[in-house]
Parts: C-alpha cells; sequence; structure tokens
C-alpha cells in the first residue's frame, strides 16, 4: 500500500490529480488513499518532493 | 450567509480565480450563487508560480489591484543551455508575461469581489459527492461543512476544483491523463538573489527539466520564485524532482547565494482540450477544465477568461430557464472561441519538444534572437525555424 510521510508532504494535491483510479484524496491537510489503489506508482514518482513510499501489505 | 434550505441557480465548487470570476459574472447577470471552498482561506496556501498576463487578465475584465501585483515586468528572457538568450519585451510576448502577483491575494481579491456583486461564500466546506434527481439530472451537492454532512440544491454545479477536479470526474467528463500531459512542479521562493528583477526568465535544459522548464519569476529586486515543472514521464524515480531542481540552484551560483523561505509544490494538466466541458446541469472552468496553456502551465489568465464566460452563461440560463446541455453550449463555443485553437497548438508542440536535446534547444534560440520576431508564440517561432533549420522542425509539420 501507499504511504504519505507527513513530515515532508506539502498537501499540494499533485498525487490526487496525478492518480488515474481516483484512489487519493486531500482531506484538511492530510492525503488519504483509499481502496481504489492498483499500485501504479504514479503518485510515488510524482510526487515533488518525494513524501510517498510504496510499502508491503 | 448560505441558506441550506434554499435552491440556488448554482454551487460553485472552488474559489480560485475560476470559480470566483464565474461567480462574480453570475452575480452581476442576476444570478443566485453560493461558492463553497474547503480551506479556511481563499487563496492560502499558495500553489502557484504566480506569473499573468497583463492582457489576458485585461481581456477577462479582471478588476486590476496594485495590492496584488508583485512586480511589473519588462518583458522575458528564453535561456537556452548553452547560456545564449532570447530577450522578448511585453509587446513582443503576446500573452505570456505581464505580472507577477501576490497569488493568496489575487484569490481573496476575486472572492471579494464576487462577494460584493452578490454571491454567497461557504468555506471549509468539501463537496462529497454529486446529487441526481430520479432521472440522473445533477441537481446539487453534498458536501461536509466544519464536521457536519450537509446539501446544497442548485440547478448548476460548476467543478472550479483544480487539477485534481473532483467534480469533473465524478461527471465523467475528464478522461484520464497521459504520463506527458501532466506536469509535476516544485518552487522556492528565495531571497538574497542577484537576478534581473524586470524579466521573467524560462531555462531550456535537457540536463536539469527535461520534458519542460526551470523558471525565476521575480517579487522584487533580490527576491524570486525559482522553480521547475517537468512532465511526470521523464520523473525516474521518487525524489527526481527535488533533485533536479536543487541540482540546478547548485550549478548557478547567483541563485544558489540566496536563501529558501517558502516551498511551494503543485501539479499542473498540460493534456490536449477535453471533448465536453459541459452536461446537463453542470459545467468546468479552469484547472478543473483542463483549459492550462499546455506549453507555459499557465491557468490563471485562460481560468479569469474561462470563468467570464462561463458566469454569463449561468445568468443566461437563469433567464432562459433552462440548464440543459445544450443550453450550456453557449459557455462550451465561448471558451472554446477564446482559447482552443492556441491550447490545442501548444499541446502539439509540447508534445514535438518533448525529448530534443539540448543542441537543438541552442539552435533554436540562437535562430530566433537572430531574426527577430514580431510576436513570439508558438506559431511564428516555428515559422521562424523552418526557414532556417527545416530539419529541426520534421516534427512540427502539421502545426506550420
Amino acid at each position: 500500500m501507499i504511504e504519505v510521510d507527513p513530515r515532508i508532504c506539502l498537501h499540494c494535491a499533485q498525487c490526487v490529480g496525478t492518480c488515474p483510479y481516483m484512489a487519493l484524496e486531500l482531506n484538511d491537510m492530510h492525503i488519504e488513499v483509499n481502496d481504489n489503489c492498483k499500485k501504479c506508482l504514479w503518485c510515488v514518482v510524482s510526487c515533488p518532493v518525494g513524501a510517498l513510499t510504496m510499502v508491503e501489505g | 450567509m448560505i441558506d441550506w434550505n434554499m435552491e440556488y441557480d448554482a454551487v460553485i465548487v472552488g474559489a480560485g480565480p475560476a470559480g470566483s470570476h464565474t461567480a462574480r459574472f453570475a452575480a452581476e447577470g442576476g444570478a443566485k450563487v453560493v461558492i463553497i471552498e474547503k480551506r479556511q482561506e481563499v487563496g492560502s496556501p499558495v500553489r502557484c508560480a504566480e506569473g499573468a498576463a497583463r492582457r489576458s487578465l485585461q481581456e477577462a475584465e479582471v478588476i486590476i489591484d496594485p495590492k496584488w501585483i508583485s512586480g511589473e515586468m519588462d518583458g522575458a528572457m528564453i535561456i537556452a543551455p548553452n547560456g545564449n538568450y532570447l530577450e522578448v519585451d511585453e509587446a513582443k510576448a503576446g500573452a505570456e508575461v505581464g505580472y507577477v502577483i501576490e497569488r493568496d491575494l489575487f484569490d481573496q481579491a476575486l472572492a471579494k469581489t464576487a462577494v460584493q456583486r452578490g454571491a454567497e461564500l461557504v468555506l471549509k466546506c468539501s463537496a462529497t459527492a454529486l446529487i441526481k434527481d430520479d432521472t440522473g439530472k445533477v441537481c446539487g451537492v453534498k458536501v461536509n461543512h466544519m464536521g457536519e454532512e450537509k446539501e446544497i440544491r442548485a440547478k448548476l454545479v460548476i467543478g472550479a476544483d483544480g487539477h485534481e477536479s473532483l467534480i469533473g470526474r465524478w461527471a465523467g467528463l475528464l478522461p484520464k491523463l497521459e504520463k506527458n500531459d501532466i506536469i509535476s512542479g516544485l518552487q522556492y521562493r528565495m531571497t538574497n538573489l542577484d537576478i534581473n528583477h524586470k524579466f521573467v526568465q524560462f531555462y531550456l535544459t535537457k540536463e536539469f527539466a527535461p520534458g519542460g522548464y526551470i523558471w525565476i519569476f521575480p517579487k522584487d529586486e533580490t527576491t524570486a520564485n525559482v522553480g521547475i515543472g517537468i512532465v511526470i514521464s521523464e520523473i525516474k524515480h521518487k525524489g527526481h524532482l527535488k533533485e533536479l531542481l536543487d541540482g540546478w540552484i547548485a550549478a548557478n551560483p547567483k541563485i544558489a547565494q540566496g536563501e529558501i523561505i517558502d516551498i511551494i509544490a503543485g501539479g499542473i494538466p498540460v493534456g490536449h482540450p477535453v471533448d465536453a466541458t459541459v452536461m446537463d446541469g453542470l459545467m468546468l472552468v479552469g484547472d478543473a477544465g483542463r483549459q492550462t496553456d499546455p506549453i507555459t502551465g499557465g491557468g490563471i489568465g485562460n481560468g479569469c477568461k474561462a470563468g467570464r464566460e462561463c458566469g454569463l452563461t449561468i445568468a443566461a440560463a437563469v433567464k432562459a430557464n433552462d440548464f440543459s446541455a445544450k443550453f450550456l453550449q453557449m459557455y462550451e463555443t465561448a471558451w472554446r472561441d477564446l482559447l482552443e485553437e492556441r491550447l490545442y497548438r501548444n499541446w502539439m508542440a509540447k508534445e514535438a519538444c518533448l525529448g530534443l536535446d539540448d543542441d537543438v534547444f541552442n539552435k533554436i534560440i540562437t535562430t530566433m534572437d537572430e531574426v527577430g520576431i514580431t510576436e513570439v508564440n508558438v506559431f511564428n517561432l516555428l515559422v521562424v525555424i523552418k526557414d532556417k533549420h527545416p530539419e529541426l522542425v520534421e516534427k512540427f509539420q502539421d502545426l506550420i
């Protein structure tokens, strides 16, 4: 699954707009990942500051 | 103040420039509109390079206010990888330069104008779903307002909710973007810089900004937005974009001497225009309508121009009591007349530019500087290059 490091995240929503599956949402000041995630990793790569990571599980 | 029991003529989702400008023209035309904004403060935090074309804002009838202007530019410089540059004054730069703005103050000014003209505004209010009637027609939005689930009924729903637009995707109007059609952007506001503060600067460099460019947009004599935007197909690993920007700054002593005072990031859609931005009871405007320029990534001027047309259409629809897709073609036609040809041409030019080598950029800039042209835009640029270096523009044949 995708994890967002809140210490790095700038809440810019680049990942939200990039995700082809509407699997990410910006709620207040944190990014939430839902069950739509297909692990395509577009969000991980496109994050301007590298705040997202794919972890096993 | 919002009346939760009322049916509005339009609910506008997002209080950015496109949403607020839409609301203003709708309200001026007598429509009862409410803008909902998920943040607690309009315009903040900023996610923008803050360049805006004077001509576009004037054409969109934005009320110019010195409060949100941080700099008036004399022109633009396009810098080739070898350091040669093309200098274009504002008259020659077409619709591309003019102001560097304070984007938060700009958004707040447009929202305030909309409210003063009769629109309502609700902060801390996020759209959570479209509401549809028995026939499947959109008739409002479900929202979360400060933790409470509520509904806003409206004859029209306007998606002005940015590049990550939920309204557009719920409506099924926004096809999936290709990796070449999404820009990832990162910008530092820096001070103590040694810069030419009267020119916006665009650096072409495959080494540091493949599939995009690095910009310097001056805020004052020693302060500027220094940023990078590239298509995500060129981003090779996690954190790559930041490495590129940091690498470029380190290689430029006049910038590296500065200090970072703010970090700003965001995404920009740079796909071709979508097939439709309207359906029964719904319209999309601004980045949500994918009206951003695919070459420059600029979205403010286009969003304001389209917002004006969207607002006028809302007012007309109310007078005609017709909220069908057929009636809303008024907006579709109007914004396309203003923007579509340029958007499409610049999208094709962007596709052709992807992957060009630094020596090609060097030749293009040198040629442009030698020949001199009356107005710098993609079309004129290609014509000049075709004359001098036909081999460089084979990929662009369809455009000329």
